[in-house]
């Protein structure tokens, strides 16, 4: 290769498609978009009341156009007030828990982190159990408390389980994963004697820890946009870093990166978003681990494209669950991590003995 | 000659035990030396404390006229790169991907890599003979092969002191040449300086423009490759008998591992 060639950017014939510029697999991302695109479509054509698809379009292109296509009041009612606000919350939930898990995947060096085996969601359980049993109001206007205390939790949790698990600047698979369970088992021994403690609050903390997103209004998204935008943003930055991270320690910071501090701003950014995703929809497992898991075996390793198209991918994953969750015992529904923990689990544990090679 | 490494009474302990002992050593650009010793000397210890891996006790390390405490991690790694002892490399990046990462101290936080750091990603793996595997995972590389991506990662870096830990333990003869052929380059033709660990003592007597021995922590003796690679140095350096040969053709003494029938 010349140097010519290499600032123009002209590619000599014989040279593989991803020579130069990390643009390989551009097509990733018109196929996850698509796929959002049908998921989100499919969540709200779905359901028990029966509408017709054509209903369905109508309505949505009456709200987003502004376009007077005559849609059916009731029609109306149900797509844009109960079924859309549902599939838009379950989007961005899966959005966050996949994003979230790579962010902790890449922060670790360890493809089986994920926010809930490292005791996340039980310490943001913990933390607003106390909210909701303690003498202070859940909300102050818009401002949850209970998700800012969830999202203390989360760090605290995740800074333990790290704590313990570490070892020269490493958590291996085996001690991690103890070390979350030694975690969440605490966090949920602690959060099942408050329960106990505290009957007259045992509905509110039971819907909060099941979650789901069966009461899903427009409302909500201020519980959850307001924390995982800015989260997206700052872990979807540093792309380039993690990838440099995948190195061990001493090697990035002998490429000048600051280790202790990347990983501190990632982690505080990742359990922001991943406690505002468990204040909305509970505890659903595993959507971290599966998504950012398939990304890496279509498109690699480079985070610069795994942790956005996990994130596409995530959305489509969560909204499909809960469509799952929804329509399988009809008119009756399933929590949402039911399901997800249904395909998570046996796929968790054919990650753990494949990789047991490598990581026992 | 500029000074580029100097290293003054470094005094480095792991907990009670003290692993350097004061240790006294400059690199010049332009300059290859080769840094020998027993294993456990504290070889890998100098190396890590002066790229800040590892705190020291007392002591001073000025790279480039500014003591290294005060320059940033970046700051650091624009003025030094260095080539650990057979690093783990994470599975799924090419070649290409971990030797574009040498230009990591080179951007800012949120610039990505330009055709240009690419076109010296490659040049890098080039010169170490490894531009065929730009495309390959490392994870499907020999160790050989990895050691080589390190070191085209280290040259992309473009710091003007380079330190290398054992970069010739894994590869063949053919590999050992090529590299200190290429490290030689660097320092008389780039005016790099380069400091080398190396338990090859043949290879330090004919490459490198000087040597440091090193034992218990401290340097045993310092300068040019026939006046420290001396039976007498290394009976005392690792407490064993060689054979010293000065053969017609050779630049300087080779030190044969033969203490006897």
């Amino acid at each position: 290769m010349t140097v010519k060639e290499a600032m123009t950017g002209d590619r000599p014939a014989d040279a593989p498609a991803h020579w130069s510029m990390p643009s390989a697999n551009v097509a990733a991302y018109p196929v996850a978009a698509a796929l959002l695109i049908l998921s989100i479509l499919l969540g709200v054509i779905v359901g028990p009341a029966g509408i017709a698809p054509q209903d369905v379009v109508r309505v949505l292109l009456h709200h987003l156009l502004g376009a007077d296509v005559g849609a059916p009041a009731l029609a109306d009612t149900i797509v844009w007030q109960i079924r859309l606000p549902r599939v838009i919350m379950a989007a961005l939930v899966g959005c966050t828990l996949a994003y979230s898990g790579a962010a902790y995947q890449g922060v670790f060096r360890n493809p089986l982190a994920d926010p809930f085996l490292l005791g996340v969601a039980a310490g943001a359980g913990l933390a607003a159990t106390i909210v909701i049993v303690g003498p202070v109001p859940a909300s102050w206007g818009p401002v949850s408390l209970i998700t800012i205390a969830s999202f203390g939790g989360a760090l605290a949790a995740v800074f333990l389980t790290y704590g313990i698990a570490r070892s020269g600047g490493r958590a291996p698979m085996t001690t991690l994963i103890l070390a979350g369970v030694a975690v969440s088992s605490l966090a949920t021994s602690a959060t099942s004697y408050l329960l106990l403690a505290h009957q007259r609050d045992t509905i509110a903390i039971l819907s909060w820890l099941l979650g789901g997103f069966n009461n899903s209004g427009w409302h909500q998204l201020w519980f959850i946009v307001p924390y995982t935008l800015p989260a997206a943003a700052v872990i979807f930055l540093h792309g380039r870093v993690l990838n440099v991270m995948q190195l061990d320690e001493h090697q990035a910071e002998q490429l000048g990166v600051n280790v202790e501090r990347t990983r501190l701003v990632v982690l505080v950014a990742a359990s922001l978003a991943a406690a505002a995703a468990v204040s909305v929809a509970g505890i659903v497992g595993f959507v971290g681990l599966i998504v950012p898991h398939l990304v890496r075996m279509a498109v690699g390793p480079d985070y610069r494209r795994l942790l956005p198209l996990s994130a596409l991918l995530g959305a489509s994953f969560m909204i499909l669950a809960d469509l799952g969750a929804r329509t399988a015992i009809s008119p009756g529904e399933l929590p949402v991590g039911v399901v997800t923990a249904c395909m998570g689990a046996p796929f968790f544990l054919y990650l753990l003995r494949r990789q047991r090679k490598a990581y026992f | 000659m500029e000074t580029m490494l100097q290293v003054a009474d470094l005094r480095v302990a792991y907990g009670a035990r003290t692993v350097l002992h004061g240790v006294d050593l400059t690199v010049a650009a332009g300059e290859l030396v080769g840094l020998v010793g027993p294993n456990g000397c504290g070889k890998t210890t100098l190396l890590r404390a002066v790229t800040r891996l590892i705190p020291w006790h007392a002591g001073r390390v000025v790279i480039g006229g500014a003591p290294v405490e005060r320059l940033s991690r970046r700051d650091l790694a624009r003025r030094v790169a260095v080539v650990p002892q057979s690093p783990a490399l994470p599975s799924g990046y090419t070649a290409l991907d971990i030797a574009v990462m040498g230009r990591t101290p080179r951007l800012s936080f949120l610039q990505q890599e330009g055709a240009d750091d690419y076109r010296i990603a490659r040049d890098a793996l080039a010169r170490v003979d490894a531009l065929a595997l730009a495309d390959r995972p490392v994870d499907e590389l020999s160790g050989g092969e990895r050691q080589r991506v390190v070191l085209a990662r280290a040259l992309a870096q473009q710091a003007p002191l380079i330190l290398l830990d054992e970069p010739v333990a894994n590869l063949d003869i053919g590999h050992q040449i090529s590299v200190f052929l290429l490290l030689r380059e660097l320092a008389r033709d780039e005016r790099l300086a380069v400091l080398v660990t190396i338990h090859e003592l043949v290879l330090a007597s004919l490459y490198c423009d000087r040597v440091a021995l090193m034992a218990g922590g401290a340097i045993l003796a310092d300068g040019p490759p026939a006046g420290v690679l001396t039976a007498a140095h290394i009976a005392r350096a690792y407490g064993t008998k060689v054979l010293v040969l000065d053969a017609p053709g050779l630049p300087a003494p080779v030190v044969v591992p033969y203490g006897g029938p």
